[in-house]
Formats: structure tokens, C-alpha cells, sequence
């Protein structure tokens, strides 16, 4: 194979390559490095002739700032060192793709299954390094589970005639042949395949099953009543379905007396009361049956939203975790009912706290797999969701960080999806969908490599030495936008399928059998399926995660026009298979049948677990805080923490306002404070808005899950209420990410907080609409030493919510707008500081000894919900000028957030909210749910105070011009006076300082 | 005159292609989105339409550069019929993606009517990221898309922006009067304290248009500042009318540059 190479580089100054410089150097290489270039490299296996080269390299190169060289080095200057960073064999390459999709156009001549063009990067390096020091600079700029590096020095370079010409191909000598496993072995081999995979003919397991000795011997007896053993991908198959990514086992299995499970008891059926007793004003159209949870929006359309983590992945490789992530997520949008089309993008970030020289862990004793350092997981993460969702044309607005050190060993990676879609389509019901006999099973989209194999099974375990490399992918957003349009845009309307959903966890396998039991049975033909390379044994076409995929129930009549469409859109159809009514899954490879399951045994097969609970030694430990002296510098650390400081660094490079649909942008006001609720208006012709928010107290679940649960719910709630959402229309969903969970006594706090769920959701009435859990976010690793180190985050659940605001005129934004303006705390404030962010300042939480107080705040949903219908009125009425939720760092934060983005000051008195607290650092930091910070125009004074009648509330101060806020204690002392400008550059530099990004 | 028709191009990850639609019809014009490969296949099409649009978005996922691979495949399919196009009395607008495939595809400088040329170029930003933000523009040419606008606000959101040119190319766009606007301190960098050049284009570049004005590319996005609640500060402005009671516009800045395209044909 003739292989060439094109190398493309910089004849302007590179701003690229000065960021690059710099970050190399915060690695410890500070005034090392002389000069640093960037030159981008295209490697073409191909035959080509010497014109058509030329006619490549001077379309792959901007004639005004770059210049090119065919098959010998651009760079002609003398330097030190040469790094060249390519993709492994498999990886996704976005960049060559685009690249051989632009050569096939011009040289109008397609590229056969062994030709290719591939890219990589190469890094030129001036500077007095050691060959150890360019290694190590090296192993800093790559992910070894998805890069690769060749490195020259000067000599080798010029000897060698430059780089060294590589070909990333894919190169598999796979057997084809379809193993069957005989299961007439020990407990202790059965283990080993359900923990290791199956032993293939080389002697080597394939991966993680994720099957236990339960799981096992049911399948076992199974297989025996059959008068055979399983088949490779029999066996597979089954563990893709029975995985507790799939279906969420552990919150299915009855647990304690809870006979129906967790979900079924209290979320579920939280949400079916709601239903009921709101009759006709329920709000729920598709509730926990779709891949999105939807609701009615207005008469003529639903808003759908599902919320997914990505956590594992993410842990692995940041930029391709959370990158798939995001648009996986949005095909839980595109799969749902007949397609709604992305609106909107949410996500939200548990981080390990960023610290430099922080000594490494290892997956593996052997001290080989190295874990990636927080800011390496902090940088690639947020990367990933920028890639994802600006390439895809979807809005990113709200978002959130949270830091703690429990995220060391994986990360938590939210990302969420709004979508929209008309409620009928063509006189259909646009969520309801149903593959019929005879359906055409068409698969859409991208093509199938290794990538993915096993994602499903691993994320259903700690981390470990054992999690595969092939689990980890990198996103194709544009190939998924160009279906995307292909089937919101275009085919959906013209009713040319019966059913659709998306390739995620399990890929096919998973897509397929969840539609065949729609039909009533399927029949697959694995050769059909389009692959990234020759060589994939049947097992792994069916259970590969490769991404960007959609799989759908067409109609034999409709197929060739769908197909039309689809290819117009630059993107392949292709029928793999048709659905029956067999009550089988039958799979086929070159006509032999090596899969035949009954629909029965893969839905309902898996043994129930029962699952034990018990109640945990919490070591809580009262408080003990010295009274602060200094109150100034004690709000200046406040606000810069990360937990409360500004991330405009993420919200500014997200997309929020592509689709036109912002109408509260993440960051608000003069000063731009990120707030906590953003608002969208869906339609062009509506005036109808959707509030958007969340809430999360990994602290609070140290103390108490079912009161964090509590203050989970009335946060998200209160977010959207102060922001103009109206109380009888807003719904929620539910993330648990928990760690460890076949611990009983894990189990324990997951049921207080999921029967938290249960009892504040029916008291605020407000139902879940859509969910998902991932239980084991738990790292098994080593330290430096050797020593084994178990990290597990803190049970951390995210509420999200979604409400309905009648008249995006009424909303209110967090901003105080002007001097003289009255400040109005409505609410209560408690002492009880609990899991609260002035806590974890003093007292940063060691994993093993929770040390944070033991009170915490308690909800009163009753009182609150009051509170809300009443406040719901006075922004009817059009007399809140600014409104703020209470939260992280309490009064006095959210105080500090409403005058940095008006960009005005205040002054306010604690005397006026309580005379007879203990403490004036609780009364400012204390995050007593149910409280608003308002502000408003002192003309609607009066009737504002007779709207809120007896409810609480109290006037403690005034907006003003003057850039200052003043605070008074209770016994009316002056303890904060603060410059509104030194207040901002605290709030804004948090971020940026501890990332090293300045 | 009949209502003018304007195509919007969409397709290969083109995603401003619905609100530059809304934009045109709201502006009183008869928008259709077609994909590029429908065109390909009927490039004649393209004469029914009295305005070309390309809007923003990330073609080709900004591989190879942005705009360039999708300036590539309108080049390779379409490029006669595009010169076609233009030497009629017709109007073209570049939005963000779309200005940096029009110059990635030589119809903009296009010095001396030198179609094909690529003469300038839009790269990274000089703070490296993406970024989206609002920016104030002062207009500087005649371009019938910008009459009777001397300043406006609107967004930016892009990885790509900044405007670069060799200082031959920028003496000429200055003397011939094709830079149609440039990033200046306005009402929005003063309401939310921000440096006016967001991304360190040359000599402030936000727009610039060819020889005879008609063909407009521009970094930021009217189609996001066509309602006067898609604006960073209507919160504020909204409270600040309420207090002398009077009720807020329904329409923001950017729509007067479709209705200026739209006009153009009345």
C-alpha cells in the first residue's frame, strides 16, 4: 500500500501553539521551552498521483496562514525534539474522516475498506530538554488508551527524513468462528466468566460479563432445559440485558419489606399519586417508559428531558467520555417516541478538587495504569460537552461544578437533554411508537468498530485494572447532526417508520431486542451490519456501543424513501434484519443461526436479588467553629471557593444561544454571576417559557439521606419558582449516583433517600418524570507505595427540574436592578448548619469521618409550598424586580450574587432576620431551605407586605448605587464592608487560579 | 415585486439554518431550507431565489479548517452556478460558519472580482476557546444589508473568528471600503464591562463584504438578536420600562439587517 503524507504548517504567528507552549510548561518545564510549533499531519494509505497530491494538500491548506510539504518535513529550522501524537487503531478519527470525505469529492473516487486517511498532530519543540524530560512531557499530552506518540530528536529527524509514516489501520485476525460455552463448570469458573469474560479459543477472557453466581446458574439451568450450552453471543447478550446499567437491578430488586423494589414503591409511585390526584391538571404525558420522561407543554406540544451520567468513561479517557456522553444523550432525545428534536443541553461536573503535585493512583498494583490527574479529567470533561454540544447545534445553558475529593477516583459527569416534539404527527400520538411484524430492523448512522464493547457491563463495577480500553469512544457529533436532520427534520414527519430508539448501552443488542418486544420477535442478519473495519467477530457487531446510531421499525413499503432521505443527508441505512412474532430474538451470521433466545428469559430470566439493608455507624460530630473575627476576608473565601465561585470559564465557551431559545442566559446581569436556573422560550410563536434547574447536597447525604433529599427537591423547586415558574407545573428528575451498593449499609441511605424522593415529591407535587442511576462509583486502585486505596464518592443525588412559565414577560432574574430598592428575605432562617458549605470550608470532609456537623436543615414542605403559591402571585402581579433562591453559602452569598450581577451595592441588617441567634456567621452562611432573596421597587412596597400576609418574611435592606456592601450584625455592628469590585474579581478569578488556566 | 425568496443552505452539521429561516420569513421574506445536496442535485434551483443564505454552525465539525471542507464541496458541485448567481442583482449573507465558508470559498474579498481566490482567512480566536458573547458593531460601509444602521448589538459564538489578511489584502478591503463592520466599545461591552474585539481580529473586523457590497460575511449573529427578549440585558431594560409603564418591544436589533435584505427587492 502506497502511503503518503501530507504535513501542514503555521506561516503566522500560531495562537494555537502559544497555548500549547504554555500549558507543556505548567507542567513543571516553566522558561524550558524556546519555541514550540504545531504542524498538522495527514496520512494517506492510498495510490496517488503526484497532481492529485497536490491538489489534496492545497485543499487541506488555508493558502493565507499555512503552507504544505508532500511526503517530506514543512518544518525546515533547526530544533530539538519532535513529538508526533496519532490516534490507536480503531479510535475515531473525526479530523482524517472529514479528510477522506473531502478527497472522495474532489477526486471524485471512493476509498476501498483498506485505504484511508489518517490524522495526527505533531508537536515541534525548541528547547534544551532531556530525553526523560520530553517523555514525560509526552506522557502528559496522551491518553495512552486512545493516543499513541513517536518521538525524534533533531539528528534521528534530519537522518530519517522526518517522521516516521504510520498508518493507524485496523488490522484483526478474528476467527469468525462462534464459541459455545459450556457452563458445567465450578462456582469458581462461573465467577471467572461473569467477572472476567468468556475464555476465548486463545486462552483469554473477553471482557467483563458482569454476571454474578446467581446470574449464572439460572442460565445454567436455562441452557441445560434446552438441551445445550450458550453461544458466545448468547451469553453476552444476556449480560448486556440482565447489567445493571440496563436494568437498573439493584432499584428493582425488592430490598428489605419493600417487596416491588425501590422504584416501583416510591418513585414510581409518587408519580402515579401526583397524576391521580392532579387529574386533569396533570402535566405528565410519557413517565420513566421512553428513553426521555415527557410533558405537556402547550396544547400542541410535549417537552421531553432525560438526564444520563457518564462516569466510568469519563474517568478514563475525560474528552471522549463526556463528549459521548453529551450525544448519547441527545439521542434519548431523537429516540424518543417518533423523534423530538434537541432544544436544549444540560450538564454538571463532580470534580476532584484541581491540586498540582498531587501523588498519582494506579488501577494496578503493578503500578502500570496511571489515574488521570483532576485538572487532566477537570480539562478533557469540559472539552468533551463543549465539542459535543456546539458541534451539534444544541443549546448548552444550564450547567454546574461541584468539587470534592471523593470524585478522585471517577468523576461524576452529568449531561441532560431537552427535546421538542408536536404531540400528534400525521394523526398519530407522537410518544407512542410500536415496531410491527414484518418491519425492516434499519440501522442509521455510523458504522461499527470495537469501540465500545463492554461499556455497559463495565459501568456496571468499580474501577478496576480490569476495565477494557475498547469501552472507551470518542464522538462523531457531526455524523450525528446529519441524522439528526435527516429524522426530526424530514422523516418523522413524513410517518416513514414505526418505531425508533437509539444504539447506547449494549448497542444493537440492547436496541433490537428493546424494539422486538414491541413486535414480538426479531430476526438479525450480523453480516448486513456496516463495519468500521474487516474482522469483527458476530458477537461484538452485536453488542459493540460504537457510537452515533439510531435503530428503527421500518416498513417495507417506506424503505426505499427513507433510505433516500437518510443518504441525502450523507449517512448510510441499512436493513439488518426484519421483526416477527416468533417470541424469539434469532440472530444469524451467513445464514446459521447462533443466537436464539426467548424474549422472555432476556426480559424477565434474571434472578431477583434480595437485597439487605442496614443502618450505618455515621460518626456525626457536632460542630465547633471559633466565632470569625474577620468577616470580610471570611466572605471573600466564601465566594471564591469552587463551589460557589464563577464558572463563566465553562458557560462562555458553551453555545447557549444557538436555536435562539435563551431567555435567562447562564450568566446574568452586569456582572455575569452564573445563576442557577436558566429560561428557554421552545417556540418561535409561543410566549410560553421553560424554566430549567437542579440541586444536589453530596454533603447533606453524610448526615441524613432522606433529609437530603428533601432539600434536594426544594431547591430545584424554588430555583425555578423565584425565577417566575409557576408551582402547580413543575416536574423532576432523578440521577442517583451512588457508590458501592451491594452494601448493606449504602443500601440503607439509597432507600432513606429514595423514600425522601417519595415523600417531598408528593408533598410538593411534583412529579418524576425520568431517571437513572449509577451505583458504582468506586475506585479499587493503589497508591504509590503499593498500598491498596478504595475511594467511593459520596451518594450524591441530582435533582433536576423542569417547570412551565406561563409568560417569559413575567420571568424574574437574580440581578438587583436599582438603587433604593428594598431587600426582602422571605422565609425562614435555622441555625442548623449541617452539611453546609460554610462547614466543609473549616472542615474539608475525609471520606472515612464525616465531619460535618450533625443538624442538618430541615424542610418544611408545607410552609414552603405556601411560600411559593403566594410568591408565584406577587411576580403575576409584576412587584419582584430581583429574586434569588437561597442555597450554597446561604444568605450572604446569594446577597453577594444579586449585587455583582446589577452591579450595585447593598446593605442589609441580620437584626432584622433574628435578634437571638447564637451566631452571626449562621445566620449569613446558614442554607435554611424555603427562602427567596427578593428585591423591589419601594412603590410596590405596600402591596407586596399585604400579598404575603402572615407568611414570613422581613425587610433587611436596600439596594444602592454606591459599589459597596455593608452587612450589620445582630446587635446592629458593622461586619462586612466591602468593595462590590474586589467581591468580583474573588468570585471570578476562583475558578480560572485553581485550574491554572490563567 | 413579489415576495423575494431566500434559500437557506443547511446540511453537514450547518445548524443556524431555522432561526436564519425565522429571521427572513419574520422579515417579511419567503425562506426555504435546503440541504446542499438537494441544490447539488437541481443546481439550476438556485436561480429562483432572489437571496442565498448560509448560515452558521459547524460544517465538517470545523475539521481541516472551518468552512473549508464545506466550501470544498459547494466549489467541487457548484461554483459556476454560484458565480451566476452573484452576477445577477442577488444578495448573499455568511453568518458566522457561513462567512468563513464564503472565504474559505473565494467569494469574499474576492479583490477585483477575483471569485475563487481565498484571500483571508478566519482563525482561532487569540484566547484560544470557543466563546459566546455579545459585541457592538459599528457599521462602516454601504452594504445594502447594513443601511441605516450605524451601530448594533448582537451575539458571537464561535472557535474561529478572528479576521486575518495579509496587510496588502487589509490596505485593500480599507480602501475600497469592504470592511462593513468592526467590534467597537458599545452599550453592551459598557452594561457588562467587556473588551470590545472578542476574538483579536485585525483591525477590529467583525464583517466584510465584496466589491459591490452585496455579498455580506459576519462573524456575529443577527438571527439571535431578532427578539427583544433574546437580549443579555431585557431583564433589566423589561424593569426599568415597567417603571414608567411601558411595555416592552417585541423585536431586537438583528432583524433589521433581514429586513434590509428583504427590502432590497420591494
Amino acid at each position: 500500500m502506497a502511503i503518503h503524507r501530507i504535513e501542514i504548517a503555521k506561516t503566522i504567528i500560531d495562537g494555537q501553539a502559544l497555548i500549547k507552549k504554555k500549558k507543556i510548561e505548567s507542567f513543571g518545564f516553566k522558561g524550558k521551552i524556546r519555541n514550540l510549533w504545531l504542524i498538522d499531519v495527514y496520512t494517506l494509505a492510498k495510490k496517488i498521483s503526484p497532481s492529485a497530491l497536490q491538489r489534496i494538500a492545497f485543499a487541506l491548506t488555508n493558502p493565507i496562514t499555512q503552507e504544505y510539504a508532500i511526503d517530506k518535513p514543512v518544518f525546515k529550522k533547526r530544533f530539538d525534539w519532535a513529538i508526533e501524537i496519532s490516534l490507536l487503531p480503531g479510535v475515531t478519527d473525526n479530523v482524517g474522516n472529514t479528510a477522506k470525505e473531502l478527497i472522495e469529492d474532489l477526486l471524485k473516487e471512493k476509498f476501498n475498506q483498506d485505504e484511508g486517511v489518517y490524522f495526527s498532530s505533531l508537536i515541534i519543540i525548541e528547547g534544551s530538554l532531556l530525553f526523560d524530560e520530553i517523555k514525560k512531557i509526552t506522557n502528559q499530552l496522551l491518553n495512552p488508551l486512545i493516543q499513541t506518540a513517536q518521538i525524534k530528536d533533531f539528528l534521528h529527524f534530519k537522518k530519517e527524513g522526518g517522521m516516521t509514516k504510520k498508518t493507524p489501520q485496523v488490522r484483526l485476525s478474528p476467527s469468525k468462528k462462534v464459541i459455545t460455552v459450556n457452563l458445567d463448570v465450578s462456582d469458581e469458573e462461573l465467577l471467572k466468566i461473569g467477572k472476567e469474560g468468556i475464555l476465548d479459543e486463545k486462552g483469554k477472557r473477553r471482557g467483563p460479563l458482569a454476571l454474578d453466581l446467581a446470574d449464572l446458574k439460572i442460565i445454567r439451568n436455562y441452557f441445560k432445559s434446552l438441551g445445550r450450552w450458550p453461544t458466545d453471543i448468547e451469553l453476552e447478550s444476556l449480560a448486556q440485558m440482565w447489567s445493571e446499567h440496563c436494568r437498573h437491578r439493584i432499584f428493582n430488586s425488592p430490598i428489605d419489606e419493600v417487596k416491588q423494589g425501590l422504584f416501583k414503591t416510591f418513585i414510581e409511585k409518587a408519580t402515579n399519586k401526583i397524576r391521580k390526584k392532579k387529574k386533569k391538571k396533570d402535566i405528565c404525558v410519557s413517565v420513566f417508559s421512553d428513553n426521555s420522561g415527557a410533558i405537556e407543554f402547550t396544547n400542541r406540544y410535549l417537552i421531553t428531558y432525560k438526564i444520563e451520567t457518564h462516569n466510568t468513561p469519563s474517568a478514563l479517557d475525560p474528552f471522549g467520555g463526556s463528549i459521548t456522553g453529551i450525544v448519547g444523550v441527545n439521542r434519548d432525545t431523537i429516540g424518543f417516541g417518533l423523534g423530538a428534536k434537541p432544544i436544549a443541553n444540560f450538564y454538571g461536573f463532580c470534580f476532584p478538587f484541581p491540586k498540582k503535585n498531587q501523588p498519582p493512583l494506579y488501577r494496578d498494583r503493578q503500578l502500570k495504569q496511571k489515574l488521570l490527574s483532576p485538572n487532566q479529567i477537570i480539562e478533557g470533561v469540559i472539552e468533551g460537552v463543549n465539542v459535543g454540544g456546539n458541534c451539534s447545534g444544541i443549546p448548552t445553558s444550564l450547567g454546574f461544578v461541584f468539587f470534592d475529593d471523593c470524585y478522585r477516583g471517577k468523576p461524576l459527569v452529568f449531561v441532560g437533554t431537552i427535546g421538542l416534539i408536536p404531540k400528534r404527527i400525521k394523526n398519530r400520538k407522537s410518544y407512542l411508537k410500536k415496531a410491527q411484524l414484518g418491519d425492516w430492523i434499519v440501522m442509521i448512522g455510523g458504522r461499527v468498530g470495537l469501540d465500545g464493547v463492554h461499556g455497559a457491563t463495565f459501568s456496571s463495577e468499580a474501577l478496576n485494572e480490569g476495565s477494557p480500553a475498547t469501552a472507551v469512544q470518542i464522538g462523531d457529533p457531526i455524523m450525528q447532526k446529519k441524522f439528526s436532520d435527516a429524522l426530526v427534520k424530514k422523516a418523522r414527519d413524513l410517518n416513514l417508520y414505526h418505531s425508533i430508539t437509539d444504539n447506547g448501552a449494549g448497542g444493537l443488542s440492547c436496541s433490537v431486542i428493546e424494539m422486538a418486544k414491541e413486535a414480538g420477535g426479531c430476526e438479525v442478519w450480523l453480516e448486513k451490519v456496516p463495519l468500521k473495519y474487516p474482522g469483527l467477530d458476530p458477537w461484538q457487531i452485536w453488542i459493540s456501543e460504537s457510537q452515533e446510531r439510531m435503530t428503527l421499525a421500518v416498513p417495507k413499503s417506506k424503505w426505499l424513501k427513507l433510505k433516500t432521505i437518510v443518504n441525502e443527508h450523507g449517512v448510510e441505512a441499512t436493513i439488518i434484519g426484519h421483526f416477527t412474532r416468533s417470541g424469539h430474538c434469532v440472530v444469524r451470521y451467513q445464514k446459521k443461526i447462533i443466537m436464539d433466545l426467548s424474549l422472555d428469559f432476556l426480559y424477565h430470566g434474571a434472578p431477583q436479588k434480595n437485597l439487605q439493608t442496614k443502618k450505618p455507624k455515621i460518626f456525626i460530630k457536632k460542630q465547633n467553629i471559633p466565632l470569625p473575627k474577620d468577616f470580610n476576608s471570611l466572605l471573600l473565601t466564601m465566594i471564591s471557593h469552587l463551589n460557589i465561585g464563577s464558572y463563566q470559564y465553562i458557560s462562555q465557551q458553551y453555545d447557549h444561544e444557538v436555536q435562539g431559545n435563551s431567555v435567562i442566559k447562564p450568566l446574568q446581569g452586569k456582572g455575569r454571576v452564573n445563576g442557577d436556573t436558566v429560561v428557554i422560550k421552545p417556540l418561535s410563536n409561543s410566549n410560553k417559557g421553560l424554566g430549567l434547574s437542579f440541586a444536589l447536597f453530596p454533603y447533606a447525604s453524610q448526615i441524613d439521606c432522606y433529609q437530603m433529599a428533601g432539600l434536594s427537591i426544594d431547591t430545584a423547586i424554588r430555583n425555578l419558582i423565584a425565577a417566575g415558574a409557576n408551582p402547580e407545573k413543575i416536574a423532576l428528575l432523578d440521577n442517583f449516583c451512588w457508590c458501592d451498593s451491594y452494601n448493606p449499609e449504602r443500601l440503607y441511605q439509597l432507600k432513606q433517600a429514595v423514600k425522601g424522593c417519595y415523600d417531598f415529591a408528593l408533598k410538593y407535587a411534583t412529579p418524576f418524570i425520568s431517571g437513572k442511576d449509577s451505583m458504582f462509583n468506586d475506585f479499587n486502585g493503589f497508591n504509590q507505595n503499593g498500598e491498596a486505596i478504595k475511594i467511593s464518592v459520596f451518594p450524591t443525588l441530582l435533582i433536576s427540574s423542569l417547570g412551565i412559565i406561563e409568560d417569559i414577560e413575567q420571568i424574574v432574574s437574580i440581578d438587583f436592578k436599582f438603587g433604593g430598592d428594598l431587600i426582602y428575605l422571605i422565609g425562614e432562617t435555622e441555625e442548623k448548619m449541617g452539611g453546609s458549605q460554610y462547614y466543609q470550608i473549616f472542615h474539608p470532609v475525609n471520606n472515612q469521618l464525616p465531619t460535618l456537623g450533625d443538624n442538618l436543615p430541615t424542610v418544611d414542605a408545607f410552609k414552603n409550598k405556601k411560600i411559593y403559591r403566594v410568591f408565584h402571585k406577587l411576580i403575576n402581579e409584576k412587584l419582584i424586580a430581583s429574586a434569588i433562591a437561597i442555597s450554597k453559602g446561604g444568605l450572604a452569598i446569594s446577597l453577594l450574587k444579586s449585587a455583582m450581577a446589577g452591579d450595585k451595592g447593598a446593605r442589609i441588617s441580620l437584626k432584622e432576620i433574628d435578634n437571638q441567634s447564637s451566631r452571626d456567621d449562621f445566620l449569613l452562611f446558614s442554607e435554611s431551605p424555603g427562602r427567596i432573596l427578593v428585591s423591589i421597587s419601594p412603590a410596590n412596597q405596600k402591596r407586596f407586605e399585604t400579598i404575603l400576609g402572615s407568611l414570613p418574611f422581613k425587610l433587611i435592606g436596600e439596594v444602592f448605587d454606591e459599589k459597596k456592601v455593608f452587612i450589620d450584625n445582630q446587635r446592629g455592628k458593622q461586619i462586612i464592608n466591602l468593595d462590590l469590585r474586589k467581591i468580583k474579581s474573588y468570585y471570578q478569578s476562583s475558578f480560572k487560579k485553581w485550574l491554572n488556566l490563567e | 415585486m413579489a415576495q423575494p425568496r431566500i434559500i437557506v443552505l443547511s446540511g453537514y452539521g450547518i445548524n443556524c439554518e431555522e432561526e436564519t429561516a425565522l429571521a427572513f420569513e419574520l422579515a417579511g421574506g419567503k425562506a426555504e431550507i435546503l440541504h446542499i445536496n438537494e441544490i447539488i442535485k437541481q443546481p439550476k434551483k438556485l436561480s429562483q431565489y432572489q437571496i442565498l443564505a448560509i448560515p452558521g454552525g459547524f460544517s465538517y465539525g470545523d475539521h481541516t479548517g472551518s468552512g473549508n471542507a464545506y466550501a470544498w464541496k459547494l466549489r467541487n458541485h457548484l461554483f459556476d452556478f454560484l458565480i451566476q448567481f452573484i452576477e445577477k442583482d442577488r444578495l448573499v449573507i455568511g453568518i458566522c460558519n457561513g462567512f468563513q465558508i464564503l472565504v474559505n470559498l473565494g467569494l469574499l474579498p474576492a479583490i477585483n472580482n477575483h471569485y475563487g481566490k481565498r484571500e483571508a482567512a478566519l482563525i482561532h480566536n487569540d484566547g484560544g476557546l470557543y466563546l459566546d458573547r455579545w459585541v457592538d458593531l459599528e457599521i462602516k460601509n454601504n452594504t445594502p444589508w447594513l443601511k441605516g444602521i450605524d451601530k448594533i448589538f448582537l451575539p458571537i459564538a464561535h472557535g474561529e473568528g478572528k479576521f486575518y489578511a495579509p496587510l496588502k489584502i487589509i490596505s485593500h478591503l480599507d480602501k475600497k471600503k469592504l470592511i462593513a463592520a468592526t467590534y467597537v466599545k458599545g452599550e453592551i461591552c459598557y452594561y457588562q464591562s467587556l473588551k470590545p474585539n472578542p476574538n483579536g481580529s485585525l483591525k477590529d473586523i467583525a464583517a466584510i463584504t465584496n466589491e459591490n457590497k452585496k455579498i455580506l460575511g459576519m462573524m456575529p449573529h443577527p438571527e439571535r438578536a431578532i427578539f427583544f427578549t433574546q437580549l443579555p440585558h431585557w431583564p433589566y431594560l423589561k424593569e426599568k420600562l415597567l417603571r414608567v409603564n411601558k411595555k416592552i418591544p417585541q423585536f431586537g436589533p438583528g432583524l433589521k439587517i433581514f429586513k434590509n435584505g428583504i427590502k432590497y427587492f420591494l
